[in-house]
């Protein structure tokens, strides 16, 4: 046993932000950061209007960095996400377009099997990439960036390069711009997978086996816990998150396109990270990674706002994935320093 | 003026809420022993990470042949002949023997590494540590003694002033440490100062000149080995009367639940044995004899070459480590960090996903998993205030109450317990052996696996003695003596060459 000091109050300050650092990481402090100055530049920002548009826009990079945090917690990461956004906006736009001319007075029956079809394809994907990790230990980094390579190849294949066009307009008008109840349909569907996935990490026993298995696999697996299975359903499900993703999307430019989802793995592994979702697996909870990725989001809103090019844009947001691993590493060192 | 290498006034070091070490006088002289005893989270690791440059103090003074220094980091004190051999081995597993103890000062020919000069310099410190091994090994390959030695060997450079050594023995044999204390008697009599933390008196007796003791980050004495007995010492580190170590444990009708049959895996030739249900099975041998791998392969934690295992009547052999734990077997790692605890998350954290295991429910309700933490925290006695701290901020003999907790969290009733007390104090020993004990009497088999002899002599209603990959012995309690477990061990040894 050691002792406390009884000065608890010198210091207090210092204390209280070690803490708070350690518990939430960074994400504060960025946020904080970034309405301040991006309020100063533009005094479009901080209006509700472009807080709604910020909203709706990140629901895209919510759901994809939802699926990722599975994979970081998990032990891993997941570069395919964007690729299972491409696969899947292919595959349900050529099944939607190929069921609606078959059977031309269903088209609801057309939607739903190219949606189904599409999550399918990313299923695929997932289940691919957690053979790969669990059952061959192929490092996450290399399997996930193969198959990303190979679904993006075959995406291209499928569709020549060229858009999937002739979609249901149905699909476009309620998937992509619909309203429900006045909410968007896309910000419910987000709304309902952060419930699910808080449910998901925080309620249920396959979600603190996914902790486990990121902790410290060998004790996992002298915990009685499945760690291949485990493995499996983090990549499957972070695959079926990109999908809905990839059919969300889908509607809202009424195609399929091969090119969707470019950027978006670099853009959710960033959210995770600056949501204090840790590399070494694990760490990570569901609320902070939504904020996370609104963060991002609002980011870019703020960059787009203060008319900062889209290539430095890239700069920007590549620098602040750095400067979150930065902060990471010295948060896991207090983490295990402090005694 | 310099009667002292080494001399470290009022050393004091604050980490936020806890004083892990207060106003703390120590002093080392030219070329003796100083032993630092005490239980783990007294202070010892905080002030030797002082004194070898890895840490600063927040106050106090520390001087090096009179002169007052304050290292950078662990190259700085190395530069100023201060050489500390941690537990955590700084080695490179991927490099060789040679490259690892030259690593940063190779010896060159012209612009280049030469090789055959520092292969050649690599086995003369080794002829001197008078321990075999290759120069060109890689790392990786070699046992955790033999690596211990290399890095031990690193320390054989340059101008050594002092030694620091952590634990150096915690995973060596008899004769590697036999080798080790020749190796600190030749430094010694070169004026070399040695710091040599131990938990082991009896060990520590034959080369100590003198021990100091710390509790709670407090000195609370120094004395000469000469005058300081068993109970003085382990009175002085846990500051309350030296009671029974070993308990009692009762035989309760012992009925064989697990027969092993002719189970073998690479290092383990078939072995025969049976598991009772209702007392202690001891398994003793010398450290790499694979009487951990045996009991591992009985897991399924490492793939069997042959035999059967049958619980109960029924074959399970070859069944996946977690179907073994649904029939009720439980497996305690012997390494804590490595593979038995999750050091970023709490002590409560750790516990509860076992506990949710062992429900097997699909939804968790965390009221009922906490309080069956607490309930088991206050089961292995683990104090309220490690229950929400990261178990990498809780002591050694803390972290391994956790892993016993762990035993609890699921319904079992055979325990195999890969050495239950390793780097573990005399306070929390007594405690896992109480826990032990409790477990047998209450009908449960428990088998505990153990290079540390004491231990599993006075455990064990029944002994097992492994030597080579093989059991060459097997003892009732009546039988089983010192004399003849040693015995079997050399018997063994003499055959094989």
């Amino acid at each position: 046993m050691t002792r406390t000091t009884t000065n608890q109050a010198s210091g207090g300050l210092q204390d209280f932000a070690r803490r708070t650092f350690i518990r939430l990481g960074v994400l504060p402090v960025f946020l904080i950061v970034a309405v301040v100055v991006f309020s100063l530049l533009s005094s479009k920002f901080l209006t509700g209007q472009n807080l709604i548009n910020v909203a709706r826009q990140s629901v895209y990079l919510v759901l994809v960095a939802l699926g990722q945090m599975l994979a970081l917690i998990s032990g891993g990461f997941d570069l395919s996400v964007g690729t299972a956004i491409a696969v899947t906006s292919v595959v349900s736009a050529l099944t939607m377009v190929w069921a609606s001319g078959v059977f031309p007075e269903m088209l609801w029956f057309a939607i739903t099997i190219g949606i189904l079809a599409g999550f399918g394809a990313a299923l695929l994907i997932g289940i691919v990439n957690g053979i790969g990790v669990s059952y061959f230990q192929v490092s996450p980094f290399i399997m996930t960036l193969g198959v990303s390579s190979v679904g993006g190849g075959l995406a291209l294949f499928m569709t020549g390069g060229v858009p999937v066009s002739g979609l249901p307009f149905d699909f476009g008008n309620v998937f992509g711009f619909g309203r429900l109840f006045g909410v968007p349909v896309p910000v419910l569907v987000a709304i309902v997978c952060i419930v699910l996935m808080w449910i998901f990490m925080s309620r249920t026993r396959l979600g603190t086996q996914i902790y486990a298995v990121g902790g410290n696999i060998r004790a996992a697996e002298l915990s009685a816990i499945n760690t291949r299975r485990t493995l499996m359903i983090a990549y499957a499900l972070c695959a079926l998150l990109a999908s809905l993703t990839g059919v969300l999307l889908t509607a809202r430019v009424e195609s399929g396109e091969a090119n969707l989802g470019g950027s978006i793995a670099l853009e959710s592994i960033a959210a995770c990270v600056i949501a204090g979702v840790s590399l070494r697996g694990g760490i990570g909870r569901v609320e902070n990674v939504v904020l996370g990725a609104f963060f991002i989001v609002l980011v870019q809103n703020g960059m787009n706002l203060a008319q900062v090019s889209s290539y430095m844009q890239m700069v920007l947001l590549g620098s602040l994935l750095i400067l979150a691993v930065i902060f990471d590493q010295v948060r896991y060192r207090m983490m295990m320093q402090a005694r | 003026m310099t009667e002292h290498v080494l001399e470290a006034t009022g050393l004091t070091k604050l980490y936020p809420g806890v004083r892990a070490l207060d106003d703390v006088d120590f002093a080392l002289r030219p070329g003796e022993v100083h032993v630092l005893f005490g239980e783990n989270g007294a202070g010892k690791s905080t002030l030797i990470s002082m004194l070898a440059g890895a840490n600063r103090p927040t106050s106090g003074t520390i001087r090096l042949n009179g002169r007052e220094v304050s290292f950078a980091d662990v190259g700085a004190a190395q530069e100023a002949g201060i050489f500390t051999v941690f537990q955590e081995f700084s080695l490179i597993p991927t490099l060789s023997v040679a490259e690892n103890i030259f690593l940063g000062r190779e010896p060159r020919r012209g612009p280049f590494v030469d090789h055959r000069a520092m292969k050649r310099m690599t086995r003369e410190i080794f002829q001197q540590l008078d321990f075999p091994i290759d120069p060109g090994a890689m790392v990786a390959t070699l046992s955790r003694a033999a690596q211990q030695m290399v890095e031990i060997a690193k320390a054989h450079h340059g101008e050594l002033s002092v030694l620091i050594l952590d634990e150096p023995t915690a995973s060596l044999t008899d004769r590697e440490v036999d080798h080790l204390f020749e190796q600190i008697a030749e430094l010694k009599s070169k004026g070399v100062g040695v710091i040599y933390i131990s938990h082991r008196i009896q060990e520590f007796a034959r080369i100590a000149d003198r021990v100091t003791v710390l509790r709670d980050g407090a000195l609370i004495g120094t004395l000469e080995m000469a005058d300081a007995d068993d109970d003085t010492l382990v009175e002085m580190m846990t500051g309350r009367e030296v009671t029974e170590i070993y308990p009692r444990i009762q035989r309760t009708d012992p009925k064989t639940v697990v027969s092993v049959d002719g189970l073998s895996t690479p290092g383990v030739e078939p072995a025969n044995f049976e598991i009772m249900k209702g007392e202690v099975l001891g398994i003793a041998g010398l450290v790499g004899c694979g009487k951990s791998r045996l009991v591992r392969a009985l897991m399924g934690v490492v793939p069997r070459s042959g035999g059967t295992i049958r619980h109960r009547g029924e074959d399970v052999s070859g069944l996946p480590v977690r179907d073994m734990i649904a029939r009720g077997f439980y497996y305690l790692s012997p390494d804590r960090k490595a593979e038995g605890l999750d050091l970023a998350r709490t002590s409560h954290d750790n516990l509860a996903t076992n506990v949710i295991e062992g429900r097997g429910r699909s939804f968790v309700r965390w009221s009922s998993v906490r309080a069956e933490t607490d309930a088991i925290s206050d089961r292995v006695e683990l104090d309220p205030g490690y229950r929400k701290r990261l178990v990498s901020q809780v002591s050694g003999g803390n972290q391994q109450k956790v892993l016993f907790g762990k035993c609890f969290a699921q319904p079992s009733e055979i325990f195999i317990l890969d050495e239950p007390t390793v780097g573990v104090d005399v306070g929390t020993r007594a405690a896992l052996y109480r826990m032990i004990r409790d477990l047998a009497e209450n009908g449960n088999a428990v088998i505990v696996v153990s290079s540390d002899l004491p231990e599993v002599l006075n455990l064990s209603h029944r002994l097992l003695v492994m030597a080579q990959g093989r059991i060459v012995d097997e003892l009732e309690k009546d039988e089983i003596s010192e004399d003849r477990v040693l015995r079997k061990f050399f018997e063994d040894r003499e055959q094989a060459s």
